[in-house]
């Protein structure tokens, strides 16, 4: 890589990290509060009630979940608002005038997700321990998929952040595609227990294979094989990167 | 070489407005040089264009001889801009913003650090590098722009309407700067829509008027086809008719005076003249504005 772009991409990480750092209570502070109160209400009082699945303990079974879901709520997060709040103020102006390349652009605030994703899976993981202890089987596996669905979700939340012509446009996505895909992707449960025509339906839900490769990574099983979940996520890495590129090439949403 | 050569410029945006209808425009390298024009005649869009913030529909441009349909890359390593309206994030800190801009610029920490002490010096923000940027007064807020524009040194500064809601004082000050590193070898471009500021300290320009050049001149030339200035006078006293036509004046009212002036130099005679006849001049000010004569001048023609 050019040294001039090196720079660049250092730039706009560092801005990226001192942001996350500066708002810790609005980024750091919320999902590990949220994380909490799933431990506590669905593994403490509403897990005691629920069979072990696969010979792991209720509580232990959703932390892979849990610790999924607030990694790329996080980065997401992170993408959406750091991104259309530079469109928003215009300092997104700084880096259009210089010639830091798109793609340049692009990885740093996937960087940046990847950041805030990491930080917070590491924070509800630390607090998880509270209240399970869950193994861990393969440590690639868990580091590859926290990796693999925060670049996901960065990349898809800076799209969002491209087409987003106001604050309203921005929380749409959060709320009523993103929550969703959540909570219908096993976090809570394992797909195999749901009805044939659900675990089809579940299939086409991108969550199912982050969970489920990071919960293969933690308990050595899963319910979708761990190759196969690896293979969709890589592949929609590279389909949302080129939409990514294409749309900063043209301009979209940033230039008139 | 020129620093700017741009041809059959086109801009249509979403919507149809024509913001520029065919420009062509050089500036050679080292040129101080204005482009008037009155608001919504293109100057902003003009500007996008060569900084990468708005797509262009046709034509062509050349930034020190790198087409930017080619390597706009190394077009923009050698421009400097200082946009219209405030464009930073308002909760960073002064020293951060100009750092981070080298940074973007591919230049390293160490050397954006010691470069951004000269430079916030130069502008008068060094006791302000803490400062969150929204704290700044308007006056600093510009400033910060223009410090932000040249910490990559870049060839060319462009500067869109500088001095608007910059107060007078500030002004001036930011007009000995300008001077100061065009001598230095930078070229500047900026657009204003006043006059004064043209006269003041540009070589060469350009007045575009809905999205056409209507007139490429040099200043000094231009400013021979000034036309004459109406001053309008307000007197302590009253004034009566005889008077004010001895002063070749147009009576407003009672204490109202018009009074057109061809030159310059005629300025002090008319206060001093005034002052003889036993009046206080309790306000004096230019009447109406001289660009938009001007442009009635040339569109007239
Ligand atoms: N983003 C935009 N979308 C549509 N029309 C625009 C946009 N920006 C500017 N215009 C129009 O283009 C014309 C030129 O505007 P501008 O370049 O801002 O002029 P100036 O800077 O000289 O005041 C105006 O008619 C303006 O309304
Ligand atoms: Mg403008």
């Amino acid at each position: 890589m050019k040294r001039e772009y090196y720079i660049a991409l250092k730039t706009i990480l560092r801005k990226e990290t001192t942001r996350i750092l500066r708002i810790w209570t609005q980024t750091l502070l919320p999902p590990l509060i949220t994380q909490t109160l799933y431990f506590v209400i669905f593994g403490k009082f509403i897990g005691s009630q629920v069979r072990s699945i696969n010979g792991i303990g209720y509580m232990a079974f959703i932390v892979p979940g849990l610790v999924m879901m607030a990694v790329i709520s996080s980065a997401y997060g992170n993408v959406v608002a750091s991104f259309y709040g530079a469109k928003f103020q215009r300092n997104i102006e700084e880096i259009l005038v210089s010639p830091t390349p798109d793609w340049v652009v692009i990885t740093g605030y996937v960087l940046g997700g990847i950041v805030r994703g990491v930080l917070v899976g590491v924070l509800v993981f630390a607090v998880s321990l509270c209240f399970a202890h869950p193994m861990v089987t393969h440590a690639w596996a868990v580091v590859l998929f926290t990796l693999l669905s925060s670049i996901l979700f960065s990349l898809a939340a800076l799209i969002n952040g491209i087409f987003a012509r106001n604050f309203d446009e921005v929380a749409f996505f959060q709320n009523f595609i993103l929550t969703p895909l959540i909570y219908l992707g096993g976090v809570f449960y394992s797909i195999h227990s749901l009805p044939k025509v659900w675990q089809e339906i579940s299939l086409y839900n991108p969550l199912v294979y982050m969970v489920n490769g990071f919960r293969y990574g933690f308990f050595g099983f899963s319910d979708v094989d761990p190759g196969v979940c690896l293979l969709i996520l890589l592949g929609l890495t590279v389909v949302l990167t080129c939409i990514n590129l294409f749309l900063f090439k043209k301009g979209i949403g940033l230039k008139n | 070489m020129n620093a700017i050569e741009i041809k059959n410029l086109v801009k249509t945006y979403k919507g149809g407005v024509k913001a520029l209808k065919g420009v062509d425009l050089c500036v050679a390298q080292g040129d101080f040089f204005a482009l008037l024009g009155a608001n919504g005649a293109g100057k902003t869009t003009l500007i996008g264009i060569l900084t990468g913030l708005v797509n262009k529909t046709g034509g062509q441009v050349k930034i020190f001889g790198n087409d930017i349909d080619v390597d706009f890359e190394g077009a923009k390593k050698s421009i400097g801009v200082v946009p219209q309206e405030f464009n930073f994030h308002m909760f960073e800190r002064v020293q951060d913003i100009v750092v981070n801009q080298a940074g973007y610029f591919g230049i390293d920490d160490s050397i954006a650090v010691r470069d951004s002490e000269g430079i916030l010096k130069r502008v008068g923000l060094w006791e302000k590098r803490r400062a969150i940027a929204r704290t700044l007064s308007g006056g600093m807020k510009r400033r910060l722009m223009i410090a932000r524009g040249l910490i990559h040194h870049p060839r060319m500064l462009i500067l869109d309407e500088p001095t608007a809601g910059v107060d007078v004082e500030l002004r001036h000050g930011m007009w000995e700067y300008l001077r100061h590193i065009n001598a230095q070898g930078t070229t500047i471009l900026l657009t204003t829509h006043y006059l004064e500021e043209v006269e003041q300290m540009c070589r060469n320009c350009a007045i575009i008027k809905e999205g056409e050049i209507v007139l490429l001149d040099n200043v000094r030339h231009l400013l021979t086809r000034m036309p004459q200035d109406t001053y309008r006078v307000t007197l302590k006293e009253r004034i009566s008719l005889e008077k004010a036509q001895a002063f070749n004046a147009v009576k407003v009212d009672d204490h109202t005076l018009d009074i057109e002036i061809k030159k310059r130099e005629e300025l002090n005679e008319v206060i001093l003249r005034l002052a003889q006849s036993g009046f206080v001049i309790t306000d004096f000010h230019p009447k109406g504005n001289r660009l938009e004569k001007l442009f009635l001048e040339i569109v007239s023609k």
